[in-house]
Parts: C-alpha cells; sequence; structure tokens
C-alpha cells in the first residue's frame, strides 16, 4: 500500500507541524481578513501586520486559569475538547498534499475522512454534556441533530465523484481529474458537499451550537483557558482540512500548470479557507428549525438526483 | 507484529465491553461501548476488510451511538441515576448472565481448541463488496432497506399529533 515517498518520517512531522502552524496561524488571518471586509482594520499591533496577534492570544490562554466547574462532569469534560484535535488531525493522514508527499495511501481515504469527521462531532456533544449547564447542553443537542443530518447527504454527493473516478483513494481520484476538475459534472454535488462540510464543522452560518445570541457561548460556555483554546483551534483544524478535502475531491488537488504540485494544492486550500472567512462574515444564520428543513426537503433530494443521473450517465457512457 | 496488533485491539474492546456493562452512568458506559466498537474496527482492519473496518467506525461508531448518545442527552439524568443503577447491579444480578457468558467462553475454548479458525489477511476491495451486496445478497439489501423505511413511516406517523399541535398553536 505504501508508495514511495510516502509516509517517512520527515513527512509525517512536517505535515503535522505545518497543519498546526496553519491551524493557529488562522485565528489572526480571520480576524483581519473579517476587518478588512467589514470595513475595519483588525488586529495590527503585535509584530509587522499584527502577525505576532496569535503568540499574544496564546501566552494569555496559556497563562488563564484553567477551571472545571464542581457540577461537571469531569473525565468526560477534560476528555471533549481533545477529541476535536485528534481526530482532525488524524484526519490529514489521508489527504493528498502532492504526488510523494503525504502520510498514508490508503485505498479507502474518502470514507476514512468521512469516519473522522462524523467521530469528531463526540467533541461538542460530550461537552454539552458534561458542562451540566442548560446552554451548554442545547447547544451539544443542536450539534448533535445537525451533523447526524448533515453527515446524510454529505456521503451521498460525493458518491458522484467517486463513481466518476472508480475508486475511493484520494490520490487516485486527484489523478482522475487530470482532463478536468470535477466541479464541473458534479456541480450539484459539489453545492451539496460545500453546505454539508460547512455544516460539519459548525461554522457560520451554521454555528447554531454555539450562538452567541441565544446559547452564551453554547457547548464551550463553561471552558475556560488551554481546553478553550483546543476547542479553537480544533475548529480551524477542521476548516484546514475541509477545503482540503474540496481542493481535492472537486479542484484537482494539486494539478496545475507551471507551479510545483505542492503549491498548486497550498494555494487552492489557501482560497478554500478564505472562502469559509468570506462566508461567516456575509451570511446570516438561519433558524433552527430552518436548518433542519433546509437540510432534509432540499439537501437531501438533490444528493439523490444528483447521484441517480450521475448513475446513469456513468452507466450509459461505460456500456457505450 | 499483526498478532500483538490483534492482542492489544481484542483486549481493549473485551475490557471496554466489560466496562459498558458494569458502568453505573449511562453516558460513561456509551462512551466504553464506542471505544469497544472503535477496537472491533481495529480487529476488521487487521483482517484485511478495510472496507467493514471503515463503515463500522462511520455508521456504528460515528452515527448510531451519536443518536444513542443523544438522547440520553435528552433524558438528561443525574445523580439519581446513577443511585437507581447501583440499586439495579446488585452482585445478586451478575450471576444468571454470567453462567450464560461461561458457556460462550467454553464454546469458544472447544472452538479454539479443535482449531477451526477462519482465514485471515485476505484484501477486500470496495468493488467486491459492491459485487456481493447487490448479486447473491441482493434480496437482503432490499429486504432491509423496506424494514428502515417501515421505520421511517412509523417514525412519521408517532411524530405527526406533535407536528399538528405545534400547526395549531401558531396558529397555521
Amino acid at each position: 500500500m505504501m508508495r514511495a515517498g510516502i509516509g517517512s518520517a520527515a513527512d509525517i512531522i512536517g505535515i503535522l507541524v505545518s497543519v498546526i502552524v496553519v491551524a493557529a496561524m488562522l485565528i489572526w488571518v480571520e480576524r483581519r481578513l473579517l476587518a478588512v471586509w467589514q470595513d475595519r482594520l483588525g488586529p495590527n499591533r503585535v509584530g509587522p501586520f499584527g502577525l505576532f496577534q496569535v503568540v499574544a492570544d496564546m501566552i494569555k490562554m496559556f497563562f488563564k486559569e484553567d477551571w472545571i466547574p464542581p457540577f461537571a462532569d469531569k473525565p468526560v469534560f477534560v476528555l471533549a475538547p481533545t477529541i476535536v484535535f485528534i481526530t482532525m488531525l488524524t484526519g490529514f493522514a489521508v489527504v493528498p498534499f502532492a504526488p510523494g508527499v503525504g502520510i498514508i495511501d490508503f485505498n479507502f481515504g474518502l470514507l476514512y475522512f468521512l469516519a473522522l469527521t462524523s467521530l469528531s462531532v463526540y467533541s461538542v456533544v460530550l461537552a454539552g454534556y458534561a458542562s451540566n449547564n442548560k446552554y451548554s447542553l442545547l447547544g451539544g443537542l443542536r450539534a448533535a441533530a445537525q451533523t447526524v443530518s448533515y453527515e446524510v447527504f454529505m456521503g451521498i454527493s460525493i458518491m458522484g465523484v467517486v463513481m466518476l473516478a472508480g475508486t475511493f483513494n484520494l490520490r487516485e481520484i486527484v489523478e482522475a481529474q487530470r482532463d478536468g476538475w470535477f466541479i464541473f459534472p458534479q456541480f450539484f454535488g459539489f453545492i451539496v458537499f460545500l453546505v454539508a462540510i460547512i455544516a460539519e464543522s459548525r461554522r457560520a452560518p451554521f454555528d447554531l451550537p454555539e450562538a452567541e445570541q441565544e446559547l452564551i457561548g453554547g457547548f464551550h460556555t463553561e471552558y475556560s483557558g488551554m481546553k478553550f483554546g483546543m476547542f479553537f483551534v480544533g475548529e480551524y483544524l477542521g476548516i484546514t482540512l475541509s477545503s482540503a478535502m474540496i481542493v481535492t475531491l472537486f479542484f484537482g488537488g494539486w494539478l496545475g500548470p507551471w507551479l510545483p504540485p505542492l503549491v498548486w494544492f497550498c494555494l487552492k486550500t489557501a482560497v478554500g479557507i478564505m472562502f469559509f472567512i468570506l462566508l461567516r462574515g456575509s451570511l446570516p444564520r438561519p433558524r433552527y428549525d430552518q436548518l433542519m428543513a433546509f437540510g432534509w426537503k432540499v439537501m437531501l433530494p438533490v444528493a439523490l438526483l444528483n447521484l441517480l443521473v450521475t448513475g446513469a450517465v456513468a452507466l450509459t457512457l461505460h456500456s457505450s | 507484529m499483526e498478532l500483538i496488533l490483534f492482542y492489544i485491539s481484542s483486549a481493549v474492546a473485551v475490557f471496554a465491553t466489560v466496562m459498558m456493562i458494569s458502568g453505573l452512568n449511562a453516558v460513561h458506559s456509551l462512551l466504553y461501548l464506542i471505544l469497544s466498537l472503535l477496537a472491533v474496527g481495529v480487529l476488521f482492519f487487521l483482517m484485511g476488510a478495510h472496507f467493514a473496518a471503515v463503515l463500522e467506525v462511520i455508521i456504528y461508531a460515528g452515527a448510531i451511538m451519536v443518536i444513542f448518545v443523544f438522547v440520553i442527552m435528552m433524558l438528561n439524568q443525574g445523580k439519581k441515576t446513577v443511585d437507581q443503577e447501583r440499586v439495579w447491579l446488585r452482585p445478586g444480578m451478575w450471576i444468571g448472565p454470567s453462567l450464560l457468558a461461561l458457556v460462550l467462553l467454553g464454546e469458544v475454548l472447544v472452538v479454539i481448541a479443535v482449531g477451526g479458525t477462519a482465514e485471515t489477511g485476505q484484501l477486500v476491495n470496495s468493488k467486491q463488496v459492491g459485487v456481493a451486496l447487490y448479486g447473491p445478497y441482493l434480496l437482503a439489501v432490499e429486504l432491509a432497506s423496506m424494514l428502515l423505511l417501515a421505520g421511517l413511516v412509523g417514525a412519521y406517523h408517532l411524530g405527526k399529533p406533535m407536528i399538528k399541535n405545534t400547526r395549531q398553536r401558531r396558529g397555521l
């Protein structure tokens, strides 16, 4: 299963470190970009362009009191923030950064990614339960219902890509896009996947589990210090992983002219991340029942129809 | 190497399952059950059934158990239910289930002693799974889908009076 160059120690350590650094830097990137789009300046005091804002934030977080409420379910309370961190980091194992760069070349890479995103829900759900607080519990309940519903058609929406590529292996999916990116034949699949993956990462406009106006902080109301930091960085890890997957599945991964493959992959992923931030800056949050109705009554039928049509077309092309 | 991994993950699975059964707190028990399912997933993976391993995680650990946790959270039971469980799980309660489990253990030991173990280490790809599902096992797939549809219709029927009530309250 291993190919030359994939899974070497340099690859593993390099990917791990760069992914964590990117996720931490995204805190600054998000604040600056949101500021630009809202006609403000954003954090620009610490270091050049405010680049060291992240360091300042981290120092602040380390020195904060790490408080566990006496009424909380202690072991689960401590476990919850680590789950999102670990699942998202292990998710990067199958991401095909470039030919020869990656951690594992797994035949069911796509399913592995789906498995890890579905496991990451536990983080929020258990945090909501363990905090033993009404607002947290509501946040956890919303997160569970939202992710379970949106997971259904997230899986269905990418089956069109699997049909066209004929494999679950992410590297082979990228190679199958040499003649054209899958966003064109799979446009509806792409739209459904995009909506589902934003809902899975619980980002605005689907951030109902932590809607500040109604639920204080939602599932992380009781969290402080490093545990809150884990949730925070875990969310950015999720965004990075999501845009890496969108790029891999629909935008040809590392493929592109002139520049080396790794640069193409990073550029495309960066654009994806910025799109996530732009969404947060521009879209209002739907009501909870609207969110559920939209998922089950619009997204699921579209995903199923897409699957049906893609299957029919693939079958006719195959037989003729 | 694979044998060591096999024994480690089997030990984790057995330990997690025992903890799941003997636990007093429902959510902690569920967490052990999830751990046990993940360990079984690793076992599938070691046997070369990668597809089954990933599906085990996606469907059991990732979807069904989330709904379990969801329901337990909705019930929102606290210290009271832990005390209740303690009363229910008196030492005397363990005799019957332990005897039944001992019978199973005996059977397993006999099977191991006779040496009727299944062969392992054969890689199964997704195409083989698909061909099997929609070839010889098509009837089973269709029956399962009908069962699921029946469940869906049943859930809708049970939820229907509630939907009507909320509509009336909102004056729709």
